[in-house]
Parts: C-alpha cells; structure tokens; sequence
C-alpha cells in the first residue's frame, strides 16, 4: 500500500509546488520533517518503554487471567457457539486482554493462533466465517485501556494536559466496537 | 467536566498500582520483568523510526506545497454540512489505511493548529480509538488463507466512522 501511497505523495507535491512557486517552504520542509521525526522518536521511547515493562508485568501475574473472567458475559454474547472450555474461547480471550492492556506486539500473535484454531474448524478454507468476522472487526476496534503511543506523541509536543484524551477515547472506543458488532451482526443476520 | 480530568489524570497512575502491587503480592521479580517488557519498547520505537522519517518527510511536502490545504478547500462545502472540521480529514482518510502514516498525519495536525486546541484533541482521540482497519483485517485474514472477507471491510469501516463522529462530538462537549 505504502509502496503505491509514499512515491504519489512525494511527486505531485514536488511538482505541485513548482508549478505554484512554493519550492523554498517545500525545501526547508523537507529538513523540519525529518527533524520532527527524530524528536518524536526520542520522546516515543520513554513512555512506550516504561509502558511495555509495566504491562509485561500485568502479563506474568494472575491479573490476565482474572481479566478475562470478567470478559465472560462479553464473549457469551459476541461468540454464542463457542465453548467455555474450547481453545478458540481461551485465545480469543487473550487476545483480546492484551489488545486491551495495549500489548499490541502479544495481541497479534495471539490473535493469529485463534484465527487458525477457527479455520481448523470452518468447512470453507477460503470463505471467512461469523465467529472469524465478529473476532476481526473486533479486534479493529482498538479497545485499549490508555491509549499509550497518543499519549506519548502528546507530550512531546508539550501538552499541557497529555492524559486528557483517556475518558474522550474510552467512549469513541466503545461506540465504535458496539457500532461495528451491530453492523457484523446485521451483516449475518442478513446472509451477506 | 472535572470529573472528566481528574479520571484522565487517574487512570494511568491507578493502572501502574494496581499491577505493581498484584506483582509483589504474588511475589515476583518485578523489576526483572519490567526491564524485560522494556527492552520490547525499545525495539517498537526504533522499528518504527525508519518508517516515520519516511511519512514525516511525505507529509511535511505534502503540507508545504500547498496540496493539502487545496485538497481540504475543496471538499470543505461537503463537510460543512455535517460541521465536520476540515482540518481532520487528511487524519480520516489514512488512519484506516497505514498505522505509522496516520502518526505522521496526527502529529502533523496536532502541531499545526496546536496540541491542546479542539482540533489537536480531536486528532489525538480518534488515534488512540480506532486502528488500522485493512492492515489488521489483511493480517489476520492472510494468516489463515483466507481469501472471501464477505462484509468485514464494511463493518470495520463503519466501526471507525462511528468512532470517528463520537470523537468528534465528544471533544466538542469538552470545549
């Protein structure tokens, strides 16, 4: 995607502001941008260090695990047929507890597992199903409990109040994830 | 909307507690493992910073060639009549599409028109609520061989445009 997006961006800019007599800005652009990316980057790391080391903590205690008891009646309502005691439940839920964390590098691997689980399962090797459709939309959603890598770009910008966003993000998130399961379900109920 | 701030501010200080006090309770090295989790941090930052240079240096030509105000200009009149802001749109359009790209654009907007401005918050929490739709759909579904989405694509989408109004109208409420 970048491959086609990255080089169409950068030509017609160029050629753009050669054509409206903008070359000196587009110049020290250039120089500012890769600057910027360098201060980002600097101030990026502090805050997704420390945030991975505390929720690799939240990973080796019993907190996971107490977590995913609370997504039960969540799960019973989003996946109806699957088993409390099956593989695909106890991944799913994982997957969904690291998204929620903000483990996004646990949450991919995770995920990954559950989708292979339900294609063991699924008939069709080609075609998606419902529980595999409702799993990535949700997972799309990006449910997260502080939305870390905002939050870092914020203070590095000098915000005054970088955690401001925390509540405003909580309720777009939750508005979204309930907008696209609304929309799966219709999807399914509709035999699409 | 104190209430508001003051769970903002709580919430990260509260989090980092709670798991800190479950890792002494159950009696492990925690800062072992912190140092562990850490490294991983790192890594994702540094991965991250070829690609960003890359997209910084795209967008900031994109902006200073003009295109980019061109481009708002004229789909402005559409917008108006759902007062959405314009300033956004760049924002909407790649953060299904590209993760680090739809940084660059963020940071972008967030520095321009200020990061504690309206429009900087709304940039900042329509980053931190939706994901990258077709580049998480296009992993999940490849790691299996799946080749029929049926109508993921679509119910993603319209999960981030809902998460894209509320952010929105939320921050308008905050202002």
């Amino acid at each position: 995607m970048l491959n086609l997006v990255w080089p169409i961006f950068i030509i017609i800019s160029i050629i753009f502001s050669f054509l409206t007599g903008s070359v000196k800005q587009l110049n020290s652009s250039i120089f500012e941008s890769t600057e910027a990316a360098v201060s980002l980057c600097i101030t990026l790391v502090g805050t997704m260090c420390l945030w991975s080391g505390v929720m690799q903590i939240a990973a080796k205690t019993s907190a996971m695990q107490r977590i995913t008891s609370f997504l039960r009646p969540i799960m019973k309502l989003l996946f109806p047929k699957l088993k409390r005691e099956s593989k695909i439940y106890q991944e799913i839920s994982m997957n969904m507890v690291a998204n929620i964390l903000g483990l996004g590098n646990a949450a991919t691997p995770l995920g990954i597992k559950a989708m292979k689980s339900m294609q063991e399962e699924n008939n069709n090797k080609k075609v998606i199903t419902n529980e595999m459709a409702t799993f990535i939309v949700l997972n799309t959603a990006s449910i997260q409990l502080i939305p870390t890598t905002v939050i870092a770009i914020r203070s590095s910008l000098g915000s005054e109040n970088p955690t401001a966003i925390i509540i405003p993000v909580w309720i777009a998130t939750i508005c979204a994830a309930c907008a696209g399961i609304i929309a799966t379900k219709i999807f399914i109920k509709l035999g699409k | 909307m104190k209430f508001v701030d003051f769970f903002s501010n709580a919430a990260m200080p509260l989090m980092i507690i709670i798991i800190i006090l479950y890792g002494v309770l159950e009696r492990k090295k925690v800062f072992d493992i912190f140092l562990d989790g850490a490294k991983d941090g790192v890594e994702v930052v540094f991965n991250l910073f070829p690609t960003l240079v890359g997209l910084f240096v795209a967008i900031g030509l994109l902006r200073s060639s003009g295109l980019i105000d061109l481009f708002c200009r004229l789909i402005t009149p559409a917008f108006n009549e759902i007062s959405f802001p314009t300033e956004i749109l760049p924002l909407t359009f790649i953060r299904p599409i590209s993760g680090s790209a739809s940084i660059a654009v963020a940071t972008d907007i967030m520095k321009n028109f200020g990061v504690d401005s309206n429009i900087g918050l709304i940039a900042s929490v329509i980053m931190g609520s939706t994901e990258t739709t077709v580049y998480t759909i296009a992993v999940y579904t490849s790691s299996v061989g799946i080749k029929k989405t049926r109508f993921v694509l679509w119910a993603a989408l319209i999960a981030d445009f809902v998460g894209m109004i509320t952010s929105v109208l939320v921050c308008r409420m905050m202002a």
